[in-house]
């Protein structure tokens, strides 16, 4: 493919999928550390009628009235969990998916019953995003990313994204040494006078503003998939956590590329007419990685290699 | 003024007052539900002594060590380190939690817990410079873990473990190190090995706690034993302190007299 058609077409789509991925994956590393890993989960299930509501209100889809939609549906999907826990005497556990799926339905009945129409929200949207109508249309070839009239007509969805992507990196980068300590041994972390509560919540919300910002673009599919799969994948590759991390990176990438690539052209190879969703595919490119490190993986066996006592 | 009055506690005895007391605890109760797990208890840690934490299970050791340095944020109590409150003592305090407290199969080297150890003096982003490796080799050296520096910590064994925890602290050059079950479920080897570091602590003016349960080996490891079942039963020397009627108060029915007899110094 030449750059006239490439430029235009595929490259933002591609650079997109890549900063979501990567945002994502970063505060992933800590969450599956943490045993958190469906926190990721919940909050991409919980922002939907967040945002839904926060349109409704606003009228417009800009990041930060869906932040705070999306933060106040968190508050009320806390609530929700606590009161199905007490009052419904069920496990938390069971409260929480409940809870989660509940409030996604509703954010979808929300979104079917009121008038999106003027904007790109919907209920496939929301499930898909639409990586592929990020089209550049001014965009002539290479050449356009040096041209200041060009880049003026990039979709706001790429640098919106890729601002993100920078946030959650200076985030995890600032705070490595306390991330670290207080994720492998929080006591401990506490006596040297880290407080690690507010951390603990700081990367609740870095990965929140990650699957926010993310959810324009890509819908909640690969958001869920991101938070996990690579930085799982990663962790089968090498026990140390700054070398997890670089995997984690390195995967979240790869699965964005090779998702998009299949999701364009790998329906026509096999002599089928349409492609499928870039989304789609970029997350389940992610869990066939995880699949393959989960047999090959160098590291994947330490539980049971390990010695004991 | 309370302050007055918990020094004056024991005027005729010569007791470390609150002022000097390396960990002086006063009033301190927890709860994690409807039962106190410690309740109301005052401690005072005499300096430059190693002093044993012990009671029977559940009688909320751990707990009260737990409390004392904000890790567990008590219903009431207050504790001060060197005689003054416990978030200005931080860089005088090293304490190693109980081993098993953390997943072991975290992605990181022994090298990299030992510098854990250094972060008040690293901060968020300063360098790791060869001198604070070098420092943290010489305290895995102290242990005698020295060949194990680039190992994954998942590969180790329990007393490994324990001795990297031990390490760590090491790091911190603290004043006073507070250790919760340092021999629990460790080799002899390495029982040996951090008693004789816990030892030279002492001797070089430092001052130990750590909670214990081998009821065994108090007399030979430590200096004083601080008695708890969910209050303060005693505390003081060993020699006068770990004796049978305070045994029989913290341990009740759960250790037979012959058992006491054989244990305690009288």
């Amino acid at each position: 493919m030449n750059g006239a058609e490439f430029v235009p077409l595929s490259l933002v789509p591609l650079l997109t999928g890549i900063c979501v991925a990567v945002a994502c994956a970063l505060p992933g590393n800590f969450l599956v550390l943490r045993r958190q890993a469906l926190i990721g989960d919940a909050i991409s299930h919980v922002v939907l009628p967040g945002i839904v509501v926060a349109f409704l209100i606003g009228g417009t889809v800009s990041t930060l009235p869906m932040l705070l939609g999306a933060a106040g549906a968190a508050v009320i999907a806390v609530g929700a969990i606590e009161a199905v826990r007490r009052l419904g005497r069920i496990e938390t556990g069971a409260a929480m998916g409940v809870v989660f799926t509940t409030m996604f339905a509703g954010g979808v009945l929300l979104l079917e019953q009121s008038d999106t129409s003027s904007v790109h929200l919907d209920v496939e949207h929301a499930l898909y995003g639409n990586l592929e109508s990020l089209i550049w249309l001014d965009a002539t070839g290479w050449s356009s990313l040096l041209d200041p009239q060009a880049l003026a007509s990039l979709p706001v969805e790429l640098p919106r994204m890729a601002a993100t992507l920078l946030l959650v990196a200076a985030f995890i980068a600032l705070f490595w040494r306390p991330l670290k300590i207080s994720t492998f041994d929080e006591g401990f972390a506490r006596t040297i006078g880290l407080r690690t509560s507010p951390l603990g919540l700081a990367l609740v919300i870095m990965a929140a503003i990650a699957a926010v910002a993310a959810f324009d673009a890509v819908g909640s599919i690969i958001v869920i998939a991101m938070f996990i799969c690579p930085p799982a994948a990663a962790r089968l590759m090498t026990n140390r956590l700054e070398h997890q991390v670089a995997w984690s990176v390195g995967f979240a990438t790869l699965a964005a590329v090779l998702g998009y690539v299949l999701a364009g052209y790998g329906p026509l190879w096999i002599g089928m007419q349409d492609s499928v969703s870039a989304a789609g595919m970029i997350a389940t490119v992610s869990g066939v990685i995880l699949a393959v490190t989960a047999l090959v993986g160098p590291h994947r066996l330490r539980g049971s290699a390990a010695p004991v006592g | 003024m309370s302050i007055k009055l918990a020094s004056e506690r024991h005027p005729e005895t010569g007791q470390t007052s609150r002022e000097d007391s390396p960990l002086a605890v006063r009033g301190m109760t927890v709860s994690y539900g409807q039962k106190p797990a410690v309740f109301s208890v005052d401690m005072t840690v005499e300096p430059g002594k190693m002093t044993a934490i012990i009671g029977p299970n559940g009688a909320g050791k751990s707990t009260l060590l737990k409390a004392a340095l904000g890790i567990h944020k008590p219903l009431a109590g207050t504790t001060t380190v060197f005689g003054k409150p416990v978030g200005a003592q931080r860089h005088r305090i090293a304490y190693v939690p109980q081993r098993a407290s953390v997943d072991w199969d975290f992605p990181t080297r022994v090298i990299d817990v030992v510098l854990m150890g250094l972060y008040p003096q690293l901060g968020l982003l300063g360098r790791v410079r060869p001198a604070h490796r070098a420092r943290a080799e010489d305290c895995l050296t102290r242990v005698g873990m020295e060949d194990f520096a680039s190992r994954q910590i998942g590969q180790l064994s329990g007393g490994q473990q324990q001795r990297v925890f031990l390490a760590r602290a090491l790091a911190q050059d603290a004043d006073l190190y507070l250790l919760d079950e340092p021999f629990a479920g460790v080799d002899a080897a390495t029982e040996k090995a951090i008693i004789s570091v816990l030892k030279s602590l002492r001797d070089a003016g430092k001052t130990v706690v750590a909670v214990h349960h081998d009821l065994s080996t108090v007399t030979d490891y430590f200096d004083n034993v601080f008695l708890i079942n969910t209050r303060r039963i005693a505390e003081g020397p060993v020699k006068t302190t770990f004796v049978t009627a305070n045994l029989q108060d913290a341990y009740g029915g759960r250790l037979a007299g012959a058992q006491m007899e054989a244990l305690a110094l009288s």
